[in-house]
């Protein structure tokens, strides 16, 4: 009657128990390069002064910070105000961002869905097929995508062809272009953990809840979305967080109104007009947001993951 | 057909296939209300996809399945007034206990409340109260058993059905359940179809046993009845153990029919519909309805050779070659109450039967 029978975690053996630190050694040096060292830069960079030419003065200073969310005036003389400009730019990023992942969500949930239900043999291919166009870069397919989206495009000719409408659709260099590119970019992060988690998920629930009286609809809210939320939520964290960061589908398909954080950042540090501290704690600034996004998550997710 | 009101399901000509494969082969019962009705049969008889026809699982291919006189083979599984105990149980493993057996009270509209209500008084019955709390993977199997039970019987079914509900048991545990399941469902008086493919779980449990093979319904019955009168060859060899005998029919005459077996052994027997003189059929004699001794008893009595005696806890088991003849085991009870004899092995024996103990077969 004590307490917990079959936890079912996975059991840690002791195999590689005495190597472990060597063992781990290759991820340790990667993850040190590679990562912490260089946002160890990017966070000392922001905390010093501007060089005109690009680069930086070696001088402490928290004037990229203070540029970031204040408005001095033009000669920095003035009363402080609050500076929209960027906080706009990081909020219409979140709001692309937040809608692309949306929209990854409705039409990833239902093709995992389906992918996860079809016989064994056939789910590899379904799972193939998915990836199919992240073989061609990234470049290329939002450049495409340009082409598609525009107004003498075959996307217009076709709505045009059928009848849908009598003129062209204006689609491109708007936010919903913007959102459909990121959809485009980041929809296989959504439909792979989702899969991974519908292929685990014992399909005699929503038996058993048919079974007590639900409907089909209550039987997806009731049994089957608590049963694979850790699945959902990881797919719109891998959505959600480079769509914040992109700036290849702003550029290429928003046109210059509208702008995310991406592309403020990567003009920062492109060519001579550039402001290196500026960018770097616009950096810094978005990836704290994205930490604490993160966090919120995780929480949530242990929450509904426990027992 | 029968729409009387003491039939809880009735299955009508029901035939299911997949593709060219058909899984059941046109069966029609009837399964009164109150009883503790078990579909029997080996894996793949097609006993687990009648019970899944009747929860609404499964299409129904051809023919019909009525719920109390009213037809529900088009309805889907949520609008029709039965609950099922999955084999593996199928909580819900991100709700509580409570929450789990509130399920199906409140997807029948029922206010929060009383589903409540309804759920303490259904863990009380299986024993779970101080449970409610704890989410499914912290319940032993047994215990998540009890709970898939209660959360079956929450909403009030008309029927009951359970697929196999005790093979992820241990045999104590099994045993243990078994009473219980049948005092429920005496104490709550709904219908029970049971699925099991353990032939000891069907007789001690059922009033009526169904026993189903390749898709066809074998043979319907009392335990009694299924296990001392077996109509064939499959259901007296599947339930219990038997000597299977092929013999040829000598005579026929007043009901009894005189068959030999091979060497100069005769037996008289039953007489079954379809046997004629000179028909091989064959004959099922049940172990313990056999006895061993130095002399030839009364009535039939054959001549043999001890092969071998094998221990078995409750009873002894001896295999004895008869004289130019087949093979029989006898099972001789692990008493010292009777003038009950052992044999060695090699002894030459006679092997007699109690009256009536060999039963003729129609294939």
């Amino acid at each position: 009657m004590a307490g917990g029978a079959a936890s079912g975690g996975s059991a840690q053996t002791d195999t590689f128990k005495e190597s472990r630190t060597w063992l781990l050694m290759p991820s340790w040096l990667v993850l040190g390069f590679f990562i912490l060292i260089p946002v160890l830069m990017m966070l000392l960079y922001s905390f010093l002064t501007k060089e005109f030419r690009g680069g930086v003065i070696w001088e402490f200073s928290l004037s990229a910070y203070d540029q970031f969310f204040f408005d001095r005036g033009l000669f920095g003389d003035e009363e402080p105000s609050i500076e929209w400009t960027y906080i706009n730019i990081f909020w219409r990023s979140i709001w692309q961002a937040g809608a692309a992942t949306i929209l990854s969500l409705l039409i990833g949930f239902p093709t995992a869905y389906f992918i996860a239900t079809r016989p064994a043999e056939s789910r590899q291919m379904w799972v193939f097929l998915v990836t199919i166009p992240y073989w061609v870069n990234l470049l290329i397919r939002t450049i495409s995508m340009k082409f598609l989206l525009r107004d003498q495009g075959p996307l217009n000719d076709f709505l045009m062809a059928i009848g849908f409408v009598d003129s062209p659709v204006h689609i491109i260099n708007t936010d919903f272009a913007v959102q459909l590119g990121l959809f485009y970019s980041y929809l296989p992060f959504m439909v792979l953990p989702i899969y991974a988690a519908v292929e685990r998920y014992n399909f005699s629930l929503s038996e058993a809840a048919a079974d007590l009286y639900a409907t089909k609809w209550q039987t997806l809210r009731k049994v089957l979305l608590p049963a694979v939320k850790p699945g959902v939520i990881a797919g719109c964290i891998l959505v959600f967080v480079p769509s914040l960061g992109s700036f290849l589908a702003p550029d290429l398909l928003g046109g210059a109104k509208n702008f995310m954080i991406g592309s403020l950042i990567e003009e920062q540090f492109k060519g001579n007009a550039g402001n290196w501290p500026f960018g770097a704690a616009a950096s810094m600034i978005l990836l704290s947001l994205v930490m604490v996004i993160l966090m919120i998550s995780a929480r949530k997710s242990n929450k509904g993951g426990e027992g | 057909m029968t729409k009387a009101k003491n039939v809880a399901v009735e299955v009508q000509s029901a035939v299911k296939r997949y593709g060219s494969f058909t899984a059941l082969k046109t069966i029609s019962l009837a399964i009164q209300d109150n009883e503790f009705f078990t579909l029997l049969g080996p894996s793949g008889c097609g006993k687990t996809t009648l019970l899944r026809m009747i929860a609404g699982f499964e299409t129904v291919s051809e023919g019909a399945i009525y719920l109390y006189g009213e037809e529900i083979a088009k309805l889907p599984p949520n609008k029709r007034p039965v609950n099922t105990v999955f084999q593996n149980y199928a909580l819900f493993p991100q709700m509580s206990i409570e929450e789990n057996v509130m399920f199906g009270v409140e997807m029948r509209g029922k206010s929060k409340a009383e589903a409540r209500k309804r759920a303490g008084e259904m863990l009380e019955l299986v024993q779970l109260t101080q449970f409610a709390n704890r989410k499914p993977s912290q319940l032993s199997g047994g215990q998540q058993q009890r709970v898939a039970l209660a959360r079956a019987l929450a909403p009030e079914p008309k029927v009951l059905l359970l697929d196999e509900p005790l093979s992820a048991l241990d045999l104590k545990l099994r045993q243990a359940m078994r009473f219980e399941l049948k005092e429920i469902q005496r104490e709550t008086g709904i219908t029970f179809i049971f699925v099991t493919h353990d032939q000891e779980e069907a007789l001690t449990m059922s009033d009526r046993i169904a026993v189903m093979s390749a898709g066809e319904l074998q043979q319907l019955g009392a335990a009694q009845e299924i296990y001392e009168r077996p109509h064939n060859m499959f259901v007296a060899d599947f339930i219990g153990e038997t000597n299977l005998l092929e013999v040829s029919v000598d005579e026929l005459n007043n009901g009894r029919a005189t068959c030999h077996l091979g060497g100069s052994h005769a037996l008289t027997c039953n007489e079954v519909a379809g046997v004629n003189v000179g028909s091989k059929v064959h004959l099922s004699i049940r172990p313990e309805r056999l006895f061993l001794s130095e002399t030839p008893a009364e009535g039939e009595s054959l001549a043999g050779v001890v092969k071998d005696n094998i221990y078995i806890g409750t009873d002894i088991q001896t295999i004895v070659d008869l004289n130019q003849g087949p093979q029989m085991v006898v099972r001789t009870s692990n008493s010292d109450r009777g003038n009950k004899r052992i044999f060695e092995s090699g002894a030459s024996v006679f092997v007699n039967m109690e009256m009536g103990a060999a039963r003729l077969l129609a294939d």
